[in-house]
């Protein structure tokens, strides 16, 4: 089901005059009570009242997490504290966390675009939904919570751990959805298997999966294996928390709930917004968020944009799966490049997670790409022609993506060192 | 009809050859012939060998790629001009060998060939109808 068929499936042209009048007013929103963006927006020349269309807002400052951090615990908040009823924020792993604040304003906003999400998954009024993410300052567990709520589902707050009680209550209770990180949900796959309980039996049948990068192939394994429809969500706190976009029942791109989000994906490098269907860094402007809204947050994370419409009838953009973080990309030869692409061209012609390494050297002033690619059985052959035609594939294929011609090498599997289970995609020589 | 062949990956770097021998000298396992193709950076080992399962599996179970695939082993005489013959009769009927490599079946101390080709079935019944031995496994593994 559609949840707000009037806000999702709005016509471009209706949506962009709504961004607009929401844009201006959060510039001016921002400027009147954050010093740190009066002072951005000053230092770029820009006043609230210059922004006159959409395409206004690519003169806005960036925001990075690093503002972010700077600015802890509540240096950007846009509304007098007494109206904040809720904080949220990241873990912190390194230093002092990022500190979000929400009004009742942001919760309800919150709560529909998190029902939004679990509709766009598949659930419905009456379903029970189980919420494996953590509750805490963590925005999975209550963002969850919230949008089960407003859908009208039963909702447990089961919070993550705790596998054995989790396969008890899906048994018991009857939940037909489920909440948590992809990789945990494999956990319980474990679990479930020494426990001999099939999920085939029970009623689950939606996982709404978030928080953590994952891949395609762990997709196939998790509905192979479960029998669930594996749902990708996307979100972060510096923009809400979960519900920022979700993928339908098509699994084709995560529809970005833009009437409250502005997207816009730019080269990395130089702030220059590229056009849709490029991968770049995703880029949002929050233009409803009450307690702390963002100008243009650089979210590190790389995906493409796809404004057409979707098969299941909502007219929103739609992002693809996050494959990598801007700290990963490498400049060859004036071009950016991301392991994420190479690893998805690969992914395509193997049908598996791929084992690969990037080898970066310079011959003279010019930089050389190497992708060594592992031979497994399902690529090898016993002539050598099958071998070239592969590894002349592969070149071709990289070349078209990434517009950069580079060699492919074939090695042998366990070439390519694993530190820590996972390989290390990436080494570079150029400086040496 | 066709004999089991295996197939192992290998970089050009030094000992790899070594090690793949070595594994199969653990597992008591003879090699009856092999060739090696290369290219400037990787090769391609292939063996006809006298227990092609375990082979595979413990090849496998060292980390080499490895595949199993079926070839034709073929007699030959040999006197000048036995494989021209052989030669012959595929050329005229427009049959082509991927690659193909020599050995001495030592049952009957005659020269053997084994033979890819890209279309087996037909080979097949083109070297029978010219009065060709074709070699069962049999024949090969009783060494």
């Amino acid at each position: 089901m559609i949840w707000d068929k009037e806000h999702e499936c709005m016509s471009r042209e209706d949506l962009r005059a709504l961004q607009l009048e929401r844009l201006k007013g959060i510039v001016k929103k921002v400027y009147k009570n954050v010093p740190f963006y009066r002072e951005r927006l000053d230092a770029v020349g820009v006043k609230p009242g210059d922004i006159k269309s959409l395409d206004d807002l690519h003169r806005l400052p960036f925001t990075s997490k690093l503002d972010l951090r700077d600015n802890y615990p509540l240096g950007l908040l846009s509304v007098p504290q007494s109206e904040v009823l809720e904080i949220h924020g990241s873990s912190g792993t390194t230093g002092k966390p990022i500190i979000v604040a929400y009004t009742q304003k942001d919760l309800d906003v919150w709560s529909e675009v998190m029902a939004r999400t679990l509709a766009c998954a598949g659930c419905k009024p009456g379903d029970v939904v189980q919420n494996a993410y953590g509750y805490g300052l963590f925005t999975g567990g209550l963002g969850a919570h919230y949008g089960g709520l407003r859908l009208g589902a039963l909702t447990i707050p089961m919070s993550g751990g705790n596998s054995k009680r989790q396969i008890m209550m899906i048994q018991d209770l009857g939940s037909r959805a489920i909440c948590c990180t992809p990789s945990y949900f494999l956990s319980l796959i474990e679990t479930a298997e020494e426990m001999n309980v099939k999920f085939e039996d029970t009623n689950l049948r939606i996982g709404v999966f978030g928080a953590e990068p994952w891949s395609e192939n762990m997709r196939r394994e998790i509905e192979k294996r479960s029998g669930v429809t594996a749902i990708d969500i996307y979100g972060l706190s510096e923009i809400i928390g979960p519900g920022v976009s979700a993928e339908c029942q098509e699994q084709s791109g995560l529809h970005i709930n833009e009437d409250h989000f502005i997207a816009e994906v730019i080269d990395p490098e130089t702030g220059e917004v590229l056009p849709d269907g490029q991968m770049g860094e995703m880029v949002f402007t929050t233009i409803t968020k009450d307690a702390t809204p963002v100008l243009r947050f650089r979210t590190r994370d790389i995906c493409s944009i796809n404004r057409e419409k979707c098969a299941c009838g909502r007219t929103t953009a739609r992002m693809s799966r996050v494959t990598g973080r801007t700290d990963d990309m490498l400049i060859v030869r004036g071009v950016n490049v991301f392991p994420s692409q190479i690893e998805s061209v690969l992914m395509a012609i193997e049908d598996a997670e791929p084992h690969y390494q990037i080898v970066l050297s310079r011959e003279g002033a010019l930089d050389d790409m190497e992708v060594q690619v592992e031979v497994n059985e399902r690529l090898f052959s016993d002539e050598i022609r099958g071998l070239e035609a592969l590894g002349a594939r592969i070149t071709e294929e990289l070349h078209s993506v990434l517009g950069l011609r580079v060699h492919v090498k074939l090695v042998e599997p366990k070439t390519i060192e694993r530190s820590m289970g996972k390989a290390k995609r990436v080494i570079d020589m150029r400086g040496q | 009809m066709q004999v089991p062949q295996i197939s192992v990956f290998l970089e050009n770097k030094v000992g790899r050859m070594a090690e793949v021998t070595e594994v199969l000298a653990a597992n008591e396992i003879n090699i009856i012939a092999l060739s090696v193709a290369d290219t400037s950076e990787f090769g391609i080992l292939r063996l006809i060998v006298n227990k092609p399962e375990v082979a595979y599996e413990k090849l496998k179970g060292e980390g080499f790629t490895v595949m199993t695939n079926f070839v034709v082993a073929v007699e030959v005489d040999d006197t000048p001009g036995g494989l021209a013959r052989i030669l012959r009769t595929l050329t005229d009927a427009s049959l082509n060998v991927e690659y193909m490599y020599a050995f001495v079946e030592r049952s009957t101390g005659r020269a053997a060939l084994i033979f890819r080709f890209d279309k087996e079935g037909e080979a097949i019944k083109v070297l029978q109808a010219a009065g060709v031995n074709i070699l069962q496994k049999v024949d090969i593994f009783q060494n």
